[in-house]
């Protein structure tokens, strides 16, 4: 009987509790930030580095490739989990001029191919963290809706691919002649 | 990038929601000088109308009112109940359409009023039409009696406790129907739920107003009002502390039971019954079943508020602000608990919801009602 009434206060009791929690979330900032389709996409742009209370220090959007860092290592393209990225690079000539990245590294392969398919992407950004030569990046980029699908597929390779090594002709099979 | 809709959007959306506000603000200020608009309207009716016609063009009068605000405060309401879900979650709710998004019922209202409008082909089709109307009715016709102000009632029943009781009561027929003639399992859950519970939790409601009958001896809201008549301490729920308060708490509990609010709101209980009664409904039906539950809500906060925290009588003997604009303010502040208590507690089981009105509610009822009566005894 003693308990019939001590459930009722208790009942009471946890109720005004959890209102008192809830109200005091209701005075609280939310935590929600406003989708900025306002925002000009230029100033997004204006540098790399996400801006200040525009986006969330670690959000992920659209990759780049600053491909003029790329040594063709393909290191981001073994770390992709779901493989979208495609990457050809073929050995440059040795008469041609040195070229060397950003920070100093040669640059010893001629990358012919570096294809993004943004549509398999899952923004991980686990692509971002093995490349020796901080080339590919997370931009703060988020409006990239496309109306055709093939656009998602981000080409940033600019060197053309050397032209295919002239077939040479097959040797003629010297043809048994009779004998028994 | 924004595209040329969104640019008009950007353009007119302010304009309408600056409107929109300018409307809330007259209709509040509407509510305040009701007293003298009706004061107005009848020396008009007075003027102009033959005597014999005279009560019925009054009578349509008061109808049209609420029927009008009726049809306006579910906008709002639906507005508020997601502006206050979202802050208690920490979200924003609504931005985008207007201010704050203000016009976001607006556009809710436009969609539903174009959808079409599908009828079960297996289901009873008479009474799937019908359902949502007899409980729209039955919210409405409620509203008749609750007192605005002194004298500001669309009708003056002697016996309106017992009228609000029992055409409240034809709410639970319109859900029943609604998930019987949909032909769905779901639907029929529902209703059957909402009858048992609506059917329990009738009990203690009626006995917790009869609390307050025993103490003021008529069934009259409007006498009831007048009995809390000289500031704060006049008002119901702080007379015989603490069986009123007590009382008060019952009827509120069950008044969120009636109006299928959380955590009572096993007939629709969504993770369950996807929608419960009102599955099978689309479009304009379906917004006449929302418009019927937040009209709910406002009658029973109003219930409440003229029964127990003294209608239109302010905290001072002459308060200086209009009664029509306290009993306003006072409603919604219990229509902002219902939301409160609806983001704060989780939803009861259906043996729950048994046991508290039958083990706990209905005792407690009783009790207070032989207590009250007792000591409202003439010495």
């Amino acid at each position: 009987m003693r308990k019939y009434f001590t459930d009722m206060l208790e009942a009471v009791v946890t109720v005004a509790k959890g209102m008192a929690v809830t109200l005091r979330h209701i005075f609280m900032p939310s935590v929600t930030q406003q989708y900025q389709a306002d925002e000009k996409p230029e100033e997004r742009w204006k540098s790399l580095i996400v801006p200040e209370g525009l986006l969330n220090a670690r959000s992920r959007m659209r990759l780049h490739v600053k491909i003029e860092d790329c040594i063709g290592c393909k290191q981001c393209e073994k770390a992709c989990p779901i493989d979208c990225i495609y990457i050809t690079a073929d050995k440059r000539d040795k008469e041609e001029a040195p070229i060397f990245a950003s920070d100093g590294t040669a640059i010893k392969l001629k990358v012919t191919q570096f294809d993004i398919d943004m549509t398999l992407c899952c923004y991980c950004a686990l692509c971002v963290y093995p490349c020796p030569t901080d080339c590919i990046v997370m931009t703060p980029e988020y409006e990239f809706a496309e109306s055709v699908k093939g656009n998602f597929l981000y080409r940033f390779a600019k060197e053309k691919p050397s032209p295919p090594e002239p077939k040479k002709e097959p040797e003629p099979v010297p043809v048994a002649v009779g004998g028994e | 990038m924004i595209t040329r809709t969104r640019q008009i959007e950007m353009k007119i959306l302010p304009v309408i929601s600056a409107a929109v506000m300018v409307g809330a603000a007259g209709l509040i200020g509407l509510i305040a000088a009701l007293p003298a608009v009706a004061g107005l309207l009848s020396a008009l009716i007075d003027a102009n109308v033959p005597e014999a016609l005279r009560p019925a063009v009054a009578r349509g009068l008061g109808v049209a009112a609420v029927v009008g605000f009726l049809s306006l405060f579910p906008i709002f309401a639906i507005w508020f109940e997601r502006k206050v879900a979202a802050h208690t979650q920490d979200r924003l709710g609504p931005m985008r359409v207007g201010w704050h998004g203000v016009l976001q019922s607006f556009a809710d209202g436009i969609k539903l009023l174009f959808k079409e409008d599908i009828v079960p082909k297996q289901g009873d089709q008479i009474l799937f039409r019908l359902a949502p109307y007899l409980v729209v009715a039955g919210t409405f016709a409620a509203f008749a009696v609750l007192p605005w102000g002194d004298g500001l009632v669309v009708s003056d029943l002697n016996i309106g406790v017992l009228y609000v009781v029992a055409i409240g009561s034809l709410n639970t027929i319109g859900i029943l129907m609604a998930g019987w003639a949909s032909n769905n399992k779901y639907s029929l859950f529902g209703g059957m739920r909402s009858a048992a519970q609506l059917v329990s939790y009738e009990i203690p409601t009626i006995l917790t107003l009869l609390v307050v009958i025993v103490q003021v001896g008529s069934l009259n809201l409007q006498d009831i009002v007048l009995a809390q008549q000289g500031g704060l301490f006049h008002w119901f729920i702080f007379r015989m502390f603490p069986v009123n308060l007590i009382a008060f708490v019952v009827f509120f509990i069950c008044g969120l039971a009636e109006t299928n609010r959380t955590p009572f709101d096993l007939p629709e209980a969504e993770s369950e019954l996807v929608a419960g009664f009102h599955t099978e409904y689309s479009g304009m039906r379906f917004a006449f079943f929302f418009l019927a539950e937040y009209g709910a809500m406002f009658l029973v906060s109003g219930l409440a508020v003229v029964l127990f925290l003294g209608g239109w009588q302010g905290v001072l003997s002459s308060p200086p602000v209009p009664g029509t604009l306290l009993f306003f303010a006072k409603t919604m502040f219990l229509v902002f608990v219902q939301m409160w208590l609806r983001w704060t507690l989780p939803r009861l089981r259906v043996d729950q919801l048994m046991a508290m009105c039958w083990k706990y509610l209905i005792p407690i009822a009783f009790a207070l009602l032989i207590v009250a009566g007792f000591l409202s005894l003439p010495s």
